[in-house]
């Protein structure tokens, strides 16, 4: 029938392409989550894909996204820099591990005339966001930066409107050093603003505040060296001015981990770290076999964890993140020995 | 191959399209009543949208699609009316009707996210400028940006309608009107557009449709901020901005929830707007009929 | 004295005349003038990211410059043509039962369902077609975009499919009656084939309003930096790309942005025109 062959054809050809991609199935990973870590990932997956051909799809759209998406098993992996606390393990339908990755620095960029380097105390900071310093020259500022000319610019603080490590990691840093930002906003993925602007994922803050005089936002280093925008230097708990940079925050990581690597790395006691270093995890299933999971399927996971801890680590530096301590390593590796299919580990 | 056969494929057809409108409105109302249950009634009242404490309104989502689309539409009717106009009555025919008729085409075939992307080049830093005059804060995204764009979006439905309406007066009404020794002005204003009237406002309401549901020229330029916004300068954000900026990530089935409500909102409203429009016009049918 | 009057009054008509011609000169040349602006400025912006490897390579690492969106190319064309194998089919069906069946309960319960199906946000179809497909199936993929885009297209097929059949004059398929043809097919071989112009042009402006789709695309295509031909995995689209690099810092991806821009608004130009070519002929 005229109208019936286009239909079979379609069919055929349907059928082909799935079989082509049943095929094809075992070559690929798909994973999101944290756009924290994303420069880093991506380069660590476009080298693994040119080392072993296997094609790892990540998207950045945020560590509440990646969390949600593993928590409908609709990834193979989740990225994530607010590890999940057991009170919220009920909303995954199996017990989920965390491996960390990579760490890097929460910094504070802006955009002024003549891109100054500016000082900053967390208290400042807070004020800025809460909204009580709102000009680049108020009294505040000018003391911590004798020397530089501070406009009379209006501060806009630029803030995630998705749901995000990086801010978690921001406002646990926040609520550490102001008992005014813990009471007004306090600590989580997503806060309560009090003023400013949202832009979605690391890449959408630092487009806003690359764009807009006056402006301020937290974001990952990465974003701020790779579109040279000024970074400020933050006082630490030991009272030293540290800049973020792959010195300093290795600093902030050289503590002890615990076994499952949930362990947050602001207001460190490092002399030299950075005070708003992060740590961030991809998170996965122990148990790799639900819904129509495969083996192979897990293997491949398995295998591209145990490669991003170890041969993966050197693609990072490059980009300022800070490569996993040993200790790290060390508790990274019995995770990743732990995931089991069957009750089998996968990783042999 | 037969009739009955024939029959039975048109049939299920209509039955999967029909199962696909009321899926559509099971899935939501299903997937809304976590929220619906925690917050009652106050849901579409209450301004607070928390996902931390887990509170949720559609206040400020709500204001934020009225206030866009009412000003988008004050925008663009003089704009659409004037176009229509000038293609209906001025320029009925010749080459400067095609181009002015071809730039209509196009305009209304650039897809919403090239409109959000010249907004973020364009539009976001006129405003920021415009802000910066009048001292107000110089976010650049907002109310009146996303307006400005969405105004510029709608145009092509209203003013293709206008035209369309004003070709299809009666030659004999006009010529009269003329004969008559009326001016051209009174001719549009006393015996056309009044003709036109019904399907004037049909194509109003057409742009209306779309200034409600649209999404991504309004996400990439309002702003993303939960509040009722209180000027032009504001930032908000509308039913589907909040929607697309937020459901990949709600992690709590409330939250989820919420937004399946907001979708249910949304395309209650868009219903509600269409169901008008089309009985305006068939009200309309027969006040001039022939 | 009467003369007087006519003659102030006549001044003043005209004057009017004059000034409501202004008044709809003015505003139409500022849409002219806007229009010619987002064009220019697509046109522009867009052909300076023209080059070889943006056509063929794929995605780079974050903040490295260079490579292309082959991947969102082919992504656009796989979700369309998922996006047209379900939607012409149905909405061709559709309509011949609204052709058939004209005036009766169930005709007008599928017109009302299609009316409303095409005021439905596409944001709305993309959050429900998520948790009917992306779910279930457990990953994203290029297949759950193609029926989110099918359900965007169909409405607007089947009132075009619909519009076409109508014109075909009836005594055609009065005639095939008449000599003893059975009534399906007749209507298959003689006034779907009359209607045919009309159905190709409903198809291509349901392809050109399907290929600007963004929102629908995010919760079930997802997105993918590679290339893919795997209907069962993600994939990426030109408004996903559009998207995603125009809200990043970097000034190589907002160049690439603009670039996808002008293809994507290339390709809808190249249908809507095809389609207003034919209409003419």
């Amino acid at each position: 029938m005229k109208r019936t062959i286009p239909l079979r054809a379609a069919l055929l050809v349907g059928l082909a392409l799935v079989g082509l991609t049943v095929a094809a199935g075992a070559q690929t990973l798909l994973g999101s989550g944290a756009t924290f870590p994303a420069p880093a990932y991506t380069k660590m997956f476009d080298e693994y894909n040119k080392i072993t051909g296997v094609k790892v799809n990540y998207q950045a759209i945020g560590s509440s996204g990646g969390l949600k998406n593993i928590q409908d098993r609709v990834v193979d992996f989740g990225g994530s820099d607010s590890y999940v606390k057991d009170s919220d393990f009920s909303k995954y339908p199996a017990q989920i591990v965390h491996i960390p990755t990579v760490i890097g620095a929460v910094v504070l960029t802006y955009n002024l005339p003549g891109n100054p380097n500016l000082r900053l105390t967390g208290e400042v900071i807070s004020k800025m966001y809460l909204g009580s310093i709102a000009k680049w020259n108020d009294a505040a500022i000018a003391e911590l930066n004798p020397g530089v000319k501070l406009p009379n610019l209006a501060i806009m603080p630029v803030y995630r409107s998705d749901g995000s490590g990086t801010t978690f990691n921001f406002t646990a840093y926040l609520s550490a050093v102001s008992p005014e930002w813990k009471s007004n906003a306090g600590n989580a993925n997503s806060v309560s603003w009090p003023t400013g602007i949202g832009a979605a994922q690391n890449a959408g803050v630092a487009g806003v505040v690359k764009q807009t005089p006056g402006s301020v936002g937290y974001v990952e280093l990465a974003y701020a060296v790779q579109n040279k925008m000024a970074v400020a230097a933050i006082r630490n708990a030991s009272g030293n001015w540290i800049e973020p940079s792959l010195e300093s925050i290795s600093a902030a990581a050289a503590g002890a981990f615990p076994a499952d690597t949930r362990i947050l790395l602001v207001n460190t006691d490092a002399k030299a770290g950075y005070p708003i270093s992060a740590l961030t995890w991809i998170v996965v299933y122990r148990d790799q076999k639900y819904g129509n999971r495969s083996l192979a399927q897990a293997e491949q996971l398995a295998k591209l964890l145990w490669w991003m801890i170890h041969d993966g680590q050197k693609y990072v530096s490059a980009l300022d993140y800070a490569v996993l301590p040993a200790p790290a390593v060390k508790a990274a590796e019995a995770i990743v020995k732990s995931l089991s299919y069957n009750g089998v580990p996968v990783l042999k | 191959m037969n009739d009955k056969k024939f029959n039975a494929l048109l049939g299920a057809a209509a039955v999967v399209i029909v199962s696909i409108f009321a899926g559509f409105v099971v899935t939501l109302v299903v997937q809304s009543l976590p929220a619906a249950k925690q917050e009652g009634v106050a849901f579409l009242y209450g301004s607070t949208w928390n996902p931390v404490t887990t509170k949720f309104g559609a206040l400020p989502f709500i204001a934020g699609t009225v206030m866009t689309s009412a000003l988008s539409l004050l925008l663009a009717v003089p704009l659409s009316l004037s176009a229509g106009i000038l293609m209906g009555e001025y320029l009925r025919a010749g080459w400067m009707r095609s181009v002015l008729n071809t730039l209509i085409n196009v305009l209304a075939s650039i897809p919403s996210v090239v409109f959000g992307l010249w907004g973020i080049e364009v539009v976001i830093p006129l405003v920021r400028t415009l802000a910066t005059l009048v001292g107000a804060p110089p976010y650049g995204a907002g109310i009146l940006a996303a307006s400005l764009v969405l105004a510029i979006m709608i145009i092509p439905y209203m003013s293709s309608m206008t035209r369309e309406a004003l070709l299809n007066v009666p030659a004999g009404l006009r010529e009269g009107a003329f004969a008559l020794g009326l001016t051209k002005h009174e001719v549009v204003t006393g015996i056309a557009l009044p003709f036109a009237k019904k399907s004037i406002f049909a194509g109003l309401l057409l742009s209306l449709g779309r200034a409600l549901g649209e999404t991504m020229a309004v996400t990439m330029l309002i702003g993303n901020a939960t509040r009722i916004p209180n000027s032009l300068f504001s930032l908000g954000n509308t039913l589907a901005s909040v929607i697309a900026s937020q459901f990949n990530e709600a992690s709590s089935d409330v939250h989820r929830s919420a937004m399946m409500a907001l979708a249910l909102i949304l395309l209650i409203i868009t219903m509600l707007a269409g169901w008008f429009g089309r009985s305006v016009m068939r009200k309309g049918m027969s006040s001039y009929g022939k | 004295m009467e003369n007087d009057l006519f003659v102030s009054r006549y001044a003043r008509r005209k004057r009017n005349d004059a000034l409501f011609r202004v008044a709809v000169f003015v505003p139409a040349a500022l849409v002219v003038g806007i229009l010619t602006l987002i064009i220019a400025q697509v046109v522009v912006h867009g052909a300076a990211a023209m080059n070889v490897s943006f056509f063929f390579q794929q995605q780079k690492p974050f903040g490295e410059a260079g490579g292309g969106i082959a991947q969102a190319i082919v992504g656009t064309l796989m979700v369309l043509l998922i996006a047209t194998a379900i939607a012409l089919p149905l909405s061709l069906l559709a309509s011949l039962y609204l052709y058939e069946k004209r005036g009766r309960r169930g005709a007008g319960l599928l017109s009302g369902s299609v009316n409303t199906l095409q005021g439905i946000p596409s944001i709305v179809i993309g959050v429900v077609v998520y948790s009917w497909v992306v779910v279930p199936m457990k990953t994203f993929s290029a297949l759950s975009g193609g029926i989110a885009l099918a359900i965007v297209m169909l409405p607007l097929m089947t009132s075009m499919i619909k519009e076409s059949l109508d014109l075909v004059p009836a005594s055609y398929l009065e005639a095939a009656l008449a000599l003893g043809v059975p009534r399906w097919r007749a209507i298959v071989e003689i006034v779907i084939p009359a209607a045919g112009a009309g159905i190709l042009e409903g198809t291509g402006l349901g392809i050109a309003r399907a290929a600007g789709e963004t929102a629908p695309l995010m919760f079930t295509a997802f997105g993918n930096p590679f290339l893919s031909l795997n209907p069962a995995g993600p994939v990426s689209a030109l408004p996903l790309v559009i998207y995603e690099y125009i809200k990043s810092p970097y000034d190589d991806w907002h160049q690439k942005a603009w670039g996808a821009a002008l293809i994507l608004v290339l390709f809808v130009l190249a249908l809507n025109l095809a389609i207003g070519a034919r209409k003419k002929r």
